[in-house]
């Protein structure tokens, strides 16, 4: 569904990914593991074209978005939750979910928010109230839904564990999980890798830029230096 | 007695309000206090000090209040307002200038002493709040968010409310040619207000030369009709498109900027119209202005006194009326009340249409937009032409109402009172920037009897709203942050 190819990008002259090659099956959740500065959250930008890949290719569904403007490439059925939820503080839950469907045909929009409600039955409760007010892990599901929204066949997801508490976190993964069944095909970047790699079929690993490993989640929750270097670093 | 100070540290009010009674004594014994007179014999001195003691009290009572309220305690300053307030009264409504308690009144104009009620006002108001506050238990301050519904249904009432009086005015005994001539003002203020707050208050983007677009559509209208001897009504239209096309090649550049480097370039481009049309000559009548700017007629039916030269009616004769100069200006009064309602129906509707959310949401986040696959250039490009378009049609309706233009209406200051109207009213507020009109534009032109004072006035007005509405008069969306929680009071 989506090959990148030997891509690099820069941050000025810095080099912040150096020939990342990776590929995302359909149907697939693969999960991009890496340490703070990794070129994580720059690899998902990259697919976004902002920053602009360069020296390789980035493929989608048959289509080369190397060179596309952001706002095409986000029309080409991908959807991102970017780091750090950016929910419209200011506009209530309702609206930040138009926000959301702001590309898509609006005959869609009511079964598609009923689908949304379903999946965080606590955003439809808070659906008046404005964004800024909802706690982390409810902008964290409404920056998800939002992206739901736009009806994505690939969803990106930067870091949606970032700064909530175990409970939630495991409700967040879990409905990543059922988007996925219904058919949803997830890129996921995180930093909380146990999680993350339980949940993926594949997963990678970034370094300083480039990819250092590859496998099926269970393969590097087995590795012995992803362990080390990701799963007991703190313990 | 103590009743009245509970709470309060005697000792310190009494130091607080000493000190300000001896800054008082020391700046107005030598400066208020003797009085230059002219005599026969010479320059002479003569004391006023009746007048120091009377800053003396006036001060001594009111810091005491303010003192009290800095404390939250509310008796004392109740007190204290409820006394100034029935010393200013007594001799206002009671023969006023005249009367032998007219000593007590500060000012020798009967205007001034009714504003200087604004003192009492605001310590009552203050203090009742407090006691309103004290008496609640706080639970009921958590109420409010959801009280937005009904706030909303206030606002839509009294806006209905307010188009219905002011469609009624000038037909009403009230309707006086001064007043009606005052309110256009305040509506062109309205108007350009409403069509700043697209850019603004909705998209989010600082723009300090917003009356380029207006002079674009006044100088459009002007020169239009000065060289091809076109009408009103087929300008108008032509104005808002020249004003929206400028808005769009400004918008171009400057897009890539945000915030302080857009205000600082949009400033730039306001003063270039302004210079260009100042010197080119040739053109635009430099310093000189346009005028003679036909007036618009009410569908083919001049307002003059005597029928046009080439045969036709005037409105007069048309329907039968005596002349009277009046029913221009009401006519006047009623195109940009109609030019003014459409511009807010338009944001209003725009509002809740793709486009419009989209210009919210840039102003919230740029990046989140971008990633939902809008494309920030054209939303900020019909922003600013939208907003230019509507800055055009109130310019080309100026240029008709005065007759006569020159670029000095369209200086910087210009573009400052509209921001400032935009601020004033709550950003994205649509009836708030209509009270914000009618007290920045409307109190000046009011008081224009009161010459010097008026800014005193206005000065004040602007620092009360301040203190009591930091977020502007009606602030639609709430900040995402509060210092202190909401009904604290503070």
């Amino acid at each position: 569904m989506l090959v990148i190819e030997g891509i690099h990008a820069f941050y000025g002259r810095i080099e912040a990914l150096k020939g990342v090659s990776l590929e995302v099956k359909q149907g697939e959740i693969v999960t991009l593991i890496g340490a703070n500065g990794a070129g994580k959250s720059t690899l998902l930008m990259t697919i976004c074209g902002q920053p602009r890949g360069q020296g390789g290719r980035i493929v989608l569904e048959g289509i080369d978005i190397t060179n596309m403007s952001t706002h095409q490439i986000m029309r080409r059925g991908i959807a991102q939750s970017p780091e750090g939820r950016r929910v419209f503080p200011r506009m209530t839950v309702y609206e930040n979910l138009q926000m959301g469907a702001i590309n898509v045909d609006p005959g869609h929009f009511e079964g598609d928010l009923k689908r949304c409600f379903e999946l965080f039955p606590i955003l439809e409760r808070r659906r008046g109230q404005r964004a800024g007010t909802l706690s982390g892990g409810e902008q964290q599901m409404l920056a998800i839904a939002r992206a739901m929204m736009a009806r994505p066949r690939l969803l990106l997801l930067d870091e949606p564990s970032l700064g909530l508490a175990p409970l939630i976190v495991r409700q967040i993964f879990s409905v990543i999980k059922e988007l996925n069944q219904q058919g949803v095909t997830v890129l996921l970047v995180e930093q909380n890798a146990f999680h993350a790699l339980k949940l993926a079929h594949r997963a990678y690993v970034l370094v300083n830029g480039q990819i250092t490993m590859t496998g099926t989640g269970r393969q590097l929750l087995a590795d012995p230096e992803v362990r080390r270097a990701y799963l007991e670093g703190g313990h | 007695m103590t009743g009245l100070l509970a709470g309060l540290d005697g000792n310190r009010l009494l130091r607080h309000v000493l000190g300000a009674v001896l800054i008082t004594f020391l700046m107005t014994s030598l400066i208020v206090g003797l009085e230059l007179v002219a005599t026969q014999t010479g320059l002479s001195l003569r004391p006023r000090y009746h007048i120091v003691l009377y800053c003396v009290v006036v001060v001594a009572l009111g810091s005491t209040a303010v003192f009290a309220l800095a404390e939250r305690s509310w008796r004392l300053p109740m007190l204290v307002g409820v006394v100034i307030a029935a010393l200013l009264l007594v001799p206002l409504l009671t023969g006023n200038l005249a009367s032998d308690l007219a000593f007590l009144l500060p000012f020798p104009v009967a205007p001034l002493n009714w504003l200087a009620l604004l003192l009492p006002a605001f310590i009552l108001i203050r203090a009742a709040q407090l006691a309103y506050a004290s008496a609640r238990p706080p639970a009921a301050a958590a109420r409010r968010r959801e009280m937005t519904r009904t706030g909303k249904l206030v606002s839509l009432g009294l806006g209905l409310l307010l188009i219905l009086v002011a469609f009624a005015f000038p037909i009403s005994p009230w309707g006086s040619r001064q007043l009606v001539d005052i309110l256009t003002i305040v509506l062109i203020y309205i108007m350009l207000g409403w069509g700043l707050n697209i850019v603004v208050g909705l998209a989010g983007l600082l723009d300090l030369g917003y009356v380029a677009f207006y002079a674009v559509g006044a100088y459009s209208y002007a020169l239009l009709s000065e060289y091809f001897g076109w009408s009103f009504w087929v300008c108008l239209p032509l104005a808002g498109l020249f004003a929206a096309s400028f808005g769009i090649v400004l918008g171009f550049p400057v897009l890539r900027l945000r915030g302080d480097y857009l205000a600082i370039v949009t400033l730039g481009f306001g003063e270039i119209i302004r210079v260009v049309l100042i010197n080119w000559y040739e053109f635009t009548g430099g310093p000189d202005g346009i005028g003679g700017i036909p007036r618009p007629s009410f569908f083919g039916l001049p307002f003059q006194a005597n029928p046009p030269r080439d045969g036709g009616e005037t409105f007069a004769s048309f329907f039968g009326l005596s002349f009277d100069p009046y029913h221009r200006i009401a006519f006047l009064y009623y195109l940009i009340l109609v030019l003014a309602l459409f511009t807010n129906w338009f944001t209003i509707r725009i509002r809740k249409l793709p486009i419009g959310r989209a210009w919210e949401a840039l102003r919230e986040d740029e990046i989140a937009c971008r990633a939902l696959g809008l494309n920030p250039t054209n939303v900020k490009l019909a922003a600013f032409g939208i907003g230019a378009m509507f800055a055009g049609f109130a310019g080309s309706f100026f240029a008709a109402r005065q007759g006569f233009i020159s670029p000095e209406s369209f200086v910087f200051i210009e573009s400052a009172v509209i921001l400032a109207i935009v601020v004033l009213g709550g950003l994205g507020s649509q009836l708030g920037i209509v009270f914000s009109a009618a007290i920045l534009i409307g109190l000046p032109e009011f008081f224009r009897e009161l010459e010097d004072y008026r800014m005193l006035a206005f000065g004040l007005v602007m620092v009360l709203i301040m203190i009591w509405k930091p977020t502007g008069l009606v602030s639609h969306r709430d900040p995402t942050i509060r210092l202190h929680p909401r009904g604290d009071g503070r």
